[in-house]
């Protein structure tokens, strides 16, 4: 069920038409010029936007990713491609406006000067110019999305009760490693197993990571084979009675026990010791309670208590709790002559590191190809940070805490001459993403010709 | 496969009766699996269904071919108006052909998959060799050690290698291996295989007829055929709590009646309600699932804003609550949005959700753990041994059953119908609590207080009004004209 089934003749929601909703007024405080040295900090987001959407925006470089290579005098592009996606924004107020679309980069940013979004939703692309969805005939039901990037989410407040250093829209260089573990993971996934190449990593702004799978093939997927992709990298289910829920199996699938060997070293090396999550009793009975026999349980405790833990020179007292741990475990489990209780034992070492490292996916955006999802390069309206890609083989280098701001961009374009840390994302947005996307999508145009080309044609 | 309809002419009332059996057959599979069944029980439950519905009366193989066809394509029709029927017909008609597929023989099976040219590579032994430990990895992972056996002795095991977009529901559940887009699917994987080709026909096959029968075939057959095919579309899941008709059968109900009335929802709607009087508040998944059911116990809308309002107000100002949350309350009753009229969950529907930390939704039989359970009943001032009974239940993995309990408990008598839904636990509630015949009731030929009498009407009954209908159509089909034809759609 999707938006285009409510009837033609019902007035649609507020929100919904373009021509409603007067420009949005320029602020008196607004900067328009921006004078030698100003200081941009004093003004708020929304006041900077006219000159982040005029002056640092990379609309061009923008527009070539979602045109998808139909932006050349190719004979097989598609020139309205581009004018097909629908836009979302958010006004100031919360009031959304659907189904905008754009001819080029240039006519997008006129727009996004004009009417300053807060925010922008990229969606799918339909059968027809989403403005014109009335006039299609059959009404609106004939209206429908034909294509959209395969999309993830991974927001940090779902992690709130497995890390210590604070919750809902704080992030912070030790929890990033979760979000960096999780880039890893899917990343590494989505590239062998599924075999998709041109994937678009950004940091959501706040608290978050988005992944945009760009293939053809990832692109033309149905809502159920996407749900399926979504399943498949779920091992992670929910919380259930204070407990994870976990998708395992005795034995782990080969994508499993991969994901399993990158979340054991980062286990080890960052989230352990910076979570510490097995420094104080109230961390550690957390830890504790995947562990499905109480004598282990007790004597880990009574130890931990009496400061009895052994700890190796350069290990934390939270990875020398750990070690100590997994000996015991793996002690009461070579004991144990019931083999579902010695099965049990021997998988809660496992099930630890799912439960506090394995990504978790908001499962809702992947699934559907009419779900709208943030655009890179927004500005998120609290932080004032930039969406900015990630490269994910750096991931673990990124520091949410150094992303640029608004206001710190202005301020640098206009000490150094026109540059700013923007071309740095804009760097990244090209080496780890847009400039093999161009290459393919060139390639995909020219296979487009060659079986043109092979066709009988009724021409003579 | 069903790539085309039969050509033919069908008698008017075998178009409706071979229909109505097919939908027995569908609705029947549901029941079994949503009862848990699962493999050879699930087997036999779909073999006895078949046998019973789907053979023709003259037991030759023809006319059973005849009545599978016929009947597939006019419930094609009856179930391809909107996405949601789409669904459901696609679901069970999936599942119906995975079990007739897995029956055959494995040498009709390859005839099967040759005939409709369903091109699979084997994978030859280099590939064989290069990939055996993870194949056989991918086996263990799920139980199937005599497989792995096999996989480790024999110098080839038979392995299709498709992309991986034929098989979903392999890839969903981790049941193949993946390498670059293709999957491996094992030889005894092939079931579904198959039957992601034929799910994928079938889908594209519902939207074609659906375009059809909107801009063509509902208006020529205006008279005859569109009543029946109608009707038969609203029989498959007992009453829909999210028809207007059903909603407030019992007359309407205002905000300020909602906390006298908590005595008659279930522990779900209970600690939802809890929650939300509590902490002011409730996460999206809770305001759902609990607004919905409002809805269908015929809380109309201006009285779901007033009570929300009320109920968030003392955290929340007027003004915020306006912009953030009147408009997923107006959503809820089709007045935003998709605009669609949403049902209230079912019982299966909520027990599936997966609550998120601070999410209260779901259903608290599965959700909770006994301690929590336990407490929360005894909050309802549900008969103590009845408690420890739900609790029990629950543990078993049995929440329906649990749930059942606990109404039993509530009301000191026993609900005998069984809990499918949380409306239904209600209108069974106010049934025993406020036993007096509203007059819709009574027009509706339910027994308001009737103890012990199916509350629902059997999903396959003929509607009277559809009867008539059918009646009036065959009056005009007056003998020795042209019985109704099956046209190609």
């Amino acid at each position: 069920m999707t938006a285009e089934d409510a009837g033609p003749a019902a007035k649609r929601a507020r929100t919904d038409d373009a021509a409603e909703v007067a420009d949005a007024p320029m602020p008196d405080a607004a900067p328009d010029a921006a004078s030698e040295g100003e200081d941009f900090a004093k003004y708020t987001v929304t006041e900077l936007m006219k000159l982040y959407y005029s002056r640092l925006f990379p609309h061009q470089d923008f527009a070539k990713w979602l045109a998808y290579g139909n932006d050349s005098k190719h004979a097989q592009a598609d020139s309205q491609y581009f004018q097909r996606r629908e836009f979302c924004f958010t006004l100031e107020g919360d009031i959304f406006v659907r189904y905008q679309s754009f001819k080029d980069g240039d006519e997008l940013q006129a727009a996004l000067v004009r009417r300053l979004p807060a925010k922008i939703d990229i969606g799918p692309v339909y059968n027809v110019d989403p403005q014109r969805r009335a006039a299609v005939a059959g009404g609106e039901r004939a209206f429908a999305p034909v294509e959209r990037e395969l999309v993830f989410d991974i927001d940090m407040t779902d992690y709130d009760s497995v890390r210590t250093c604070g919750k809902e829209g704080h992030i912070c260089h030790l929890c990033w490693p979760l979000m960096a573990v999780a880039i890893k993971i899917l990343d590494e996934g989505l590239r062998e197993d599924f075999g998709f190449n041109h994937l678009l990593w950004v940091f959501s702004g706040r608290r978050g990571i988005h992944c945009w799978v760009c293939d053809d093939r990832a692109r033309q997927l149905t809502d159920e084979q996407r749900s399926s992709i979504a399943t498949y990298f779920a091992v992670y289910k929910g919380e259930e009675k204070g407990l994870a829920k976990l998708a395992l199996s005795y034995i782990h699938h080969p994508a499993v026990q991969r994901a399993l060997e990158a979340l054991n070293e980062t286990w080890i090396e960052t989230i352990l010791p910076n979570q510490e999550l097995l420094e104080n009793e109230g961390n550690w009975e957390a830890v504790l309670a995947y562990i499905p026999d109480e004598d282990v349980r007790d004597t880990l405790r009574s130890r931990w208590q009496a400061g009895r833990v052994l700890k190796m020179a350069d290990d934390s007292i939270n990875v020398a709790r750990w070690h100590d741990l997994v000996a015991e475990v793996d002690k009461a489990a070579h004991k144990e002559k019931d083999l579902k209780r010695k099965g049990a034992l021997s998988r809660c070492k496992d099930e630890v590191v799912f439960a506090y490292t394995y990504p978790r996916l908001d499962m809702e955006v992947s699934k559907k190809m009419n779900h709208l999802l943030k655009a890179p390069f927004c500005i998120h309206p609290k932080t004032g940070k930039v969406c900015v890609p990630i490269h994910p083989e750096r991931a673990f280098d990124f520091d949410p805490d150094t992303v640029p701001t608004v206001a710190q961009l202005l301020t640098e374009l206009d000490s150094n001459n026109g540059k700013s840390s923007m071309d740095d994302a804009v760097e990244v947005f090209h080496e780890a993403f847009l400039d093999k996307l161009q290459l393919a999508s060139r390639e995909t145009l020219a296979a487009k010709a060659r079986s043109a080309a092979a066709k009988p044609t009724l021409a003579w | 496969m069903y790539p085309a309809p039969p050509v033919g002419d069908v008698a008017l009332e075998d178009f409706e009766r071979f229909a109505i059996d097919r939908l027995r057959v569908l609705k029947g599979i549901e029941d079994a699996k949503s009862r848990g069944k699962k493999g050879d029980q699930l087997q036999g439950a779909v073999k006895d269904l078949t046998d019973k519905h789907l053979a023709a009366a003259t037991g030759k193989r023809k006319a059973d071919t005849w009545k599978d066809q016929v009947s597939h394509f006019v419930l094609r029709l009856a179930y391809c108006r909107t996405a949601e029927l789409r669904r459901w017909f696609l679901q069970w008609e999936s599942e119906l052909f995975r079990w007739r597929f897995a029956r055959q023989l494995s040498d009709d099976q390859a005839h099967f998959m040759r005939v409709h040219g369903l091109p699979y590579i084997e994978i030859d032994q280099a590939e064989f060799r290069e990939l055996k430990d993870q194949l056989r990895t991918v086996q263990l992972s799920m139980g199937n050690k005599a497989v792995a056996d096999e996989i480790n002795k024999a110098a080839n095991y038979t392995f299709y290698k498709v992309p991986f977009e034929q098989v979903p529901d392999l890839v969903a559940s981790r049941r193949v291996l993946l390498k670059r887009g293709w999957a491996y699917v094992a030889k005894h994987d092939v079931p579904s295989l198959v039957v992601g080709h034929f799910r994928a026909n079938l889908s594209k096959g519902l939207v074609e007829t659906a375009r059809k029968w909107a801009s063509q075939i509902a208006h020529e057959e205006e008279d005859r055929l569109t009543p029946i095919v109608e009707s038969l579309s609203i029989r498959y899941l007992g009453p829909d709590y999210g028809d207007a008709a059903q909603q407030g059968k019992r007359g309407e109900v205002s905000a300020g009646q909602i906390p006298s009335l908590v005595k008659s929802f279930p522990l779900c709607m209970a600690n939802l309600y809890d929650h939300l009087h509590t902490d002011n508040h409730l996460r999206h998944g809770g305001r759902m699932q609990f607004g919905l059911f409002l809805k269908g116990i015929g809380l109309p809308m201006d009285e779901a804003l007033k009570f929300f309002r009320a109920e968030f107000a003392p955290k929340m100002a007027s003004d915020k609550f306006e912009r953030e949350h009147a408009y997923s309350v107006r959503y809820n009753y089709g007045k935003e949005g998709k605009r669609q009229d949403w049902t209230p969950y079912s019982c299966i529907k909520i027990i599936s959700q997966t609550p998120g930390v601070g999410d209260y939704h779901g259903c608290p039989y599965k959700t909770m753990d006994a301690p929590s359970l336990d407490a929360a009943l005894r909050r309802l001032r549900i008969d103590p041994k009845k408690i420890t009974e739900a609790v029990g239940k629950a543990k078993g993995g049995h929440f329906q059953l649990a749930c059942a309990s606990a109404w039993a408990g509530a009301h000191a008598c026993s609900c005998d119908t069984g809990i499918n839904h949380p409306n239904q636990y209600y209108d069974e509630s106010r049934k025993v609590l406020d036993p007096t015949p509203t007059a819709d009731a009574a027009a509706n030929g339910t027994p308001a207080a009737g103890k012990g009498a199916p509350p629902m009407t059997p999903a396959t009954e003929v509607k009277p009004a559809a009867r008539s209908l059918l009646q009036a159509a065959a009056a005009n089909n007056a003998p020795g004209s042209a019985p109704p034809r099956l046209q190609p759609y």
